[in-house]
């Protein structure tokens, strides 16, 4: 019965289709590449650097590079998550701080473990508030987690008094040391969440929702979407990523700087938006955020093997940055055509 | 005869200074194609969004399957089996068909875990017995607009629905397209499913269903079998109210040709444009909204780019690169959306008045406020614009007051010709009269003006000519006794034949 409605001009399409089969695999395979540039760029930064520096492609070197990327790397898988859905989240460098600050400062009072705990918790408890005045009042995120930016900051500089806290017992720092071949534990434990995230985000109901809401709120909240839960949700796991950032740069460092993760967060929205995920939501994926994270970090990590001066450092940052996002502005344009 | 499925009894809905719904009754049965009716603002819409759980009545009871329900949400209406069709499709462009269909009751085992072969599975029984040529997992924004509208009609299958509601489905479809639709909706009704259809398009209400219903200003004029109607006793319903009293046509002398536009063209939006219109005369554009009317005003007025056509104003062949360009040409256009396009709320009305000007009042590009003030109190006086001052913000205006800046920033620059787009739309009845009135005075001064509005006693009110658009075409043109109300709605409801 059902396929007594099968429509007259059907024929007609399907030639058609037939017609276009060849140009649209051609098509296809420009819209892969042209959608996963990121990782097409980063090759090419990693050829260049290899003929420019004779220590750039070094194992050494290279695990060094996946090691420093990492903490933009947890931070940005967090942050993903919150811009898929069309929000930003300013605070994350701040929180990273204060986890940073509480697992050292807490470790003498209440032990390693617990103390990591409520940095943990710390972080997810700021990501909650973040989420619940976001979702709750209707402000726009970029103002609420600015807040957050300045005032979770602010608790930082109160809780260490200013001054860098140091670890009493260094055997704290060697987890940071546990390596699988040239691969830190931090790496590992980025590439792991990045792999969790990502099928979360592809296999889920609350991924796929997530760009649901930050495709087109109104019909997510007309198909019955819990769309203020929902967000609440995504702030409160990137707030968690945050401190889990800054647990483990606590681990690496030994100590906590008040200032740790400073304008990381920009960083952060820098190698999510390179990856090729968009700031209007709705769009990207962890494989994208990957591959920003990666480019950014053989970026910074080659200019420094050139020597190069800080500022001209910075000039270049900010030219890949605008380059990336002209480059997602033509193709969005393009496909829309 | 099929019995009630969904029956609407007494509703009323108020939103701010309007009574969008009052006391409409109405009832849908299984298997038929109901039509719903009317003109801009008369309440379809507002109908069917109480009837599918997007707003909330006022007053007045559902009945679904004769027992009495209420819907909190969208998604226990679609629970019960009511699911409406959107006029702007309101699908997810970056997830799969699949997960469009069911989006808000995705499959999943107990952990969260999608389960897409099932849902996959699932939508593409709906889109097969669609007779779509694409799968469940293609992503929708890689679709055309006609696809898209089938993996909302998929929707209507996969929840099985009992009553769906299309709100103008053939907006944007072409012909072919439009005839699958049909053989769809036809199919639906054969399944028993009740169908509501609102179109403004004669041709296809008389081709798809059933009964009509009329509703105007809110209120049900009747529901008539459709076979036993006819165009001009629906006409007669959706229109039924005297002529407005406030308007004025111009008394004025008409001279030389101002503006001589031939074959104007901008693809994908209109084509085949071609009228004159002369000084001392007002030219009506009358067209329901998405005839490409607007755009034919941007296009003259250099916002937008012709694709081809020839455009004379002033005896001198023009193409404007830009509004700029335009404006010192001496052509002004007063856009539809004011607040987005017109104004700026947070100036003054002072600022607002010689912005686009202020080379004019200007030396060394620093603006003589005692001229700005002069050209601000003579607006004021003449348009009778109720402000407390020059400096008070235009935001903080009505909307009366507000579309009166938008015309005294346009006249100071003593323009040849001026467009106006809705000009009076959402505001009070005094200020429309006002610039009605006013409309008129500019034409006796010799200005050359194009009115276009969606509101028929308007255009008829103020024009000496009338030019109707559907579809991207002028579909007419008609002048003195000529501009009745019954010509226009027939001439913008008849497809115009595709080429």
């Amino acid at each position: 019965m059902n396929k007594g409605i099968s429509v007259a001009g059907n024929d007609a399409s399907q030639k058609q289709l037939g017609v276009s089969a060849s140009d649209s695999n051609l098509h296809r395979t420009l819209h892969f590449l042209a959608e996963n540039y990121i990782w097409i760029f980063l090759l090419l930064c990693i050829t260049t650097f290899s003929f420019a520096s004779p220590y750039f492609l070094t194992i050494n070197n290279l695990g060094n590079v996946l090691t420093q990327g990492s903490f933009i790397g947890l931070l940005a898988v967090g942050m993903t998550l919150v811009m898929i859905n069309g929000e930003i989240d300013l605070s994350v460098g701040a929180i990273l701080a204060l986890a940073c600050a509480l697992a050292i400062g807490l470790q003498e009072s209440i032990g390693v473990w617990p103390a990591i705990l409520v940095a943990l918790l710390s972080g997810a408890l700021l990501g909650f508030v973040n989420g619940a005045l976001v979702a709750l009042s209707g402000m726009h995120s970029f103002i609420v987690t600015l807040g957050g930016l300045i005032g979770i900051r602010g608790i930082v500089f109160i809780y260490t008094g200013e001054q860098a806290l140091m670890v009493e017992d260094f055997s704290y720092t060697e987890y940071a040391e546990i390596y699988l071949g040239p691969v830190s534990i931090t790496a590992l434990i980025f590439f792991g969440f990045a792999a969790l995230f990502q099928w979360l985000l592809s296999s889920t109901k609350h991924g796929r929702e997530a760009y649901a809401i930050g495709d087109n709120i109104k019909s997510a909240h007309e198909a019955g979407i819990q769309v203020k839960r929902h967000k609440i949700i995504n702030f409160v796991l990137c707030g968690l990523l945050a401190a889990m950032a800054g647990v483990l740069l606590s681990m690496r460092m030994g100590t906590a700087e008040p200032n740790a993760g400073k304008i990381w967060e920009l960083w952060t929205i820098i190698a999510i938006v390179l990856g090729g995920t968009r700031l209007t939501g709705g769009f990207g994926s962890m494989w994208k955020t990957v591959g920003g994270v990666l480019t950014l970090a053989v970026l910074l990590n080659g200019l420094r093997l050139l020597n190069t001066p800080n500022y001209i450092e910075l000039v270049v940052m900010g030219s890949v940055l605008i380059l990336a996002l002209v480059l997602d502005k033509l193709l969005a344009s393009g496909n829309s055509n | 005869m099929n019995k009630v499925v969904l029956t609407a009894e007494s509703m009323t809905k108020k939103f701010p200074g309007v009574i969008a719904l009052n006391e409409v009754s109405f009832e849908i049965r299984a298997g038929e194609v109901h039509a719903l009716m009317g003109e801009n603002g008369a309440g379809k819409s507002t109908l069917m969004k109480v009837l599918s759980g997007i707003y909330n009545p006022d007053g007045g009871a559902i009945y679904y399957q004769g027992e009495r329900v209420t819907f909190a949400s969208p998604k226990e209406a679609r629970d019960r089996g009511i699911l409406l069709v959107h006029q702007e499709l309101s699908l997810s462009p970056e997830l799969t068909a699949a997960e469009n269909i069911y989006l808000g009751a995705w499959p999943t085992n107990r952990f969260g875990v999608l389960q897409k072969r099932k849902m996959n599975e699932q939508a593409k029984a709906a889109l097969d017995s669609l007779g779509c040529d694409f799968g469940p997992e293609v992503r929708v924004g890689s679709l055309s607009i006609a696809k898209q509208q089938m993996v909302e009609i998929a929707r209507t299958l996969a929840f099985n629905a009992t009553v769906v509601i299309f709100d103008e489905p053939t907006g944007t479809l072409t012909v072919t397209e439009k005839n699958q639709l049909f053989q769809v909706i036809r199919s639906l009704r054969e399944r028993g499913v009740a169908i509501v259809y609102i179109s403004h398009k004669m041709d296809e209400i008389f081709e798809i269903t059933d009964r009509i219903t009329v509703l105007r200003d809110g209120e049900v004029q009747g529901t008539v079998d459709t076979q036993d109607s006819s165009i001009g006793e629906i006409t007669k319903k959706m229109i039924g109210r005297d002529l407005d009293q406030y308007f004025h046509r111009a008394q004025s002398t008409v001279g030389r040709e101002v503006l001589k536009v031939s074959q104007l063209k901008k693809a994908g939006l209109f084509e085949d444009i071609s009228f004159s219109v002369r000084a001392g005369e007002v030219v009506g554009i009358y067209g329901l909204i998405g005839a490409g009317r607007s755009e034919v005003a941007e296009t003259l007025f250099g916002a937008r780019q012709r694709s081809a056509g020839v455009v004379i104003f002033e005896g001198e062949e023009v193409a404007f690169s830009s509004p700029r360009e335009a404006i010192e040409k001496g052509m002004a256009l007063v856009p539809e959306d004011r607040k987005a396009q017109g104004l700026i709320l947070g100036l003054g009305g002072r600022h607002n008045t010689t912005l686009p000007h202020l080379n004019r009042f200007s030396k060394l590009g620093i603006p003589n406020v005692k001229q700005e003030l002069a050209v601000f109190n003579e607006y004021k006086e003449k348009l009778e614009i109720k402000t407390t001052g020059p400096e008070q913000l235009v935001g903080d205006l009505s909307g009366g007051n507000q579309q009166k800046f938008v015309l005294a920033k346009w006249l100071c620059a003593d323009p040849k010709l001026i467009i106006l787009d809705e000009p009076t739309r959402g505001i009070d009845v005094g200020s429309k009269s006002a610039i009605h009135q006013y409309i008129a005075e500019l034409a006796e001064r010799g200005l050359a003006v194009i009115v276009i509005s969606s509101e028929m006693p308007e255009v008829i009110g103020v024009s000496h000519r009338i030019l109707t658009m559907a579809s991207g075409r002028l579909v007419g043109e008609f002048s003195g006794a000529e501009m009745t109300e019954q010509n226009l709605i027939t001439a913008v409801s008849v497809l115009p034949k595709a080429s």
